[in-house]
């Protein structure tokens, strides 16, 4: 450990951002973001255990348009890293590696992302979340 | 010559000394996600705008309390193990990166066990 000046990898300003590239930052964006999100997760459990008005609180707070936002971001961040997630295990496996499939595999997990979060969200609204 | 590094080789390598078990854990606890949050999802939708009493009824059952303990604890293992990775990627200088390091598994460990507390709490309380 002679160097603290190791040499960073990529140089991410002289590179044009690719699907490939893209994809990949967010798979970690969102698996921050959903870390984030488990501050909303206890919120909620611990809220149920305090009693009926912390709960309430809790969840006028989600069932705010703000909470509302948020649950829709969260939705989708969880779809992405999930559907993301397994290509990621498929490559572990070392399926899918040529780059045609790299980008079809991308493009597949946005389009299931997207898709999920719409069924989601038109489940919770028939489901009578509106409230 | 050998292509493989042989397991001797390669236990205790890497930026936090670990060698593959940090990696493998993440891929474990990945698979292990893949059902719990498609559960959880479905569980949520059910669950929106419910007041307590209802929370606590669908709670109660041994089945959706275990599946609940289950999620919390995969869920931030997983957060865990990756929060790490971003850390020893982003936070330069060895100091604040360690710092940095402890506070934000110390923060996830303390979520983890309020969430695992609550879940029990409703589950045999009220
Ligand atoms: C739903 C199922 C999930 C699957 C299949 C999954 C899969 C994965 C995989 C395979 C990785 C490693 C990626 C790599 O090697 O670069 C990863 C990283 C990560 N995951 Fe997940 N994950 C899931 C859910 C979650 C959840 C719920 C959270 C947060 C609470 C989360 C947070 C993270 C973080 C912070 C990373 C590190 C990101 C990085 O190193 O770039 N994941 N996930």
């Amino acid at each position: 450990m002679a160097s603290t000046e190791r040499p960073l990898s990529p140089h991410i300003q002289v590179y044009r951002p690719q699907i490939t590239s893209v994809l990949s930052i967010l798979h970690r964006i969102t698996g921050v973001a959903l870390t984030v999100g488990t501050l909303f997760l206890t919120w909620w459990l611990v809220a149920a255990a305090y009693g009926p008005e912390e709960f309430t609180r809790a969840q006028s707070f989600l069932g705010s348009w703000f909470g509302h936002l948020m649950l829709w971001g969260f939705t989708f961040a969880l779809f992405y890293h999930l559907g993301n997630g397994l290509r990621h295990l498929a490559w572990d496996f070392g399926l899918g590696f040529e780059l045609p499939q790299v980008r079809k595999s991308g493009l597949a997990v946005v389009a299931f992302a997207v898709v999920l979060t719409l069924i989601t969200l038109i489940a919770a609204y028939a489901a009578g979340g509106g409230s | 010559m050998e292509m493989r590094s042989s397991l001797a080789h390669a236990r205790g390598l890497g930026a936090a000394k670990e060698g593959v078990g940090h990696w493998w854990s993440q891929r474990v606890t990945a698979i292990a996600l893949v059902p719990l949050c498609i559960w959880f999802v479905f569980s949520a939708i059910a669950l929106m705008g419910a007041d307590l009493a209802t929370f606590q009824d669908w709670l109660r059952p041994f089945g959706n309390a275990l599946l609940m303990v289950l999620l919390v604890i995969v869920l931030f293992y997983h957060a865990y193990l990756g929060m790490q990775v971003v850390i020893e990627d982003y936070v330069s200088g060895e100091a604040a990166k360690v710092t940095v390091l402890l506070i934000v598994k110390f923060a996830l460990f303390v979520l983890a066990t309020s969430c695992v507390m609550a879940v029990i709490l409703v589950a045999i309380g009220g």
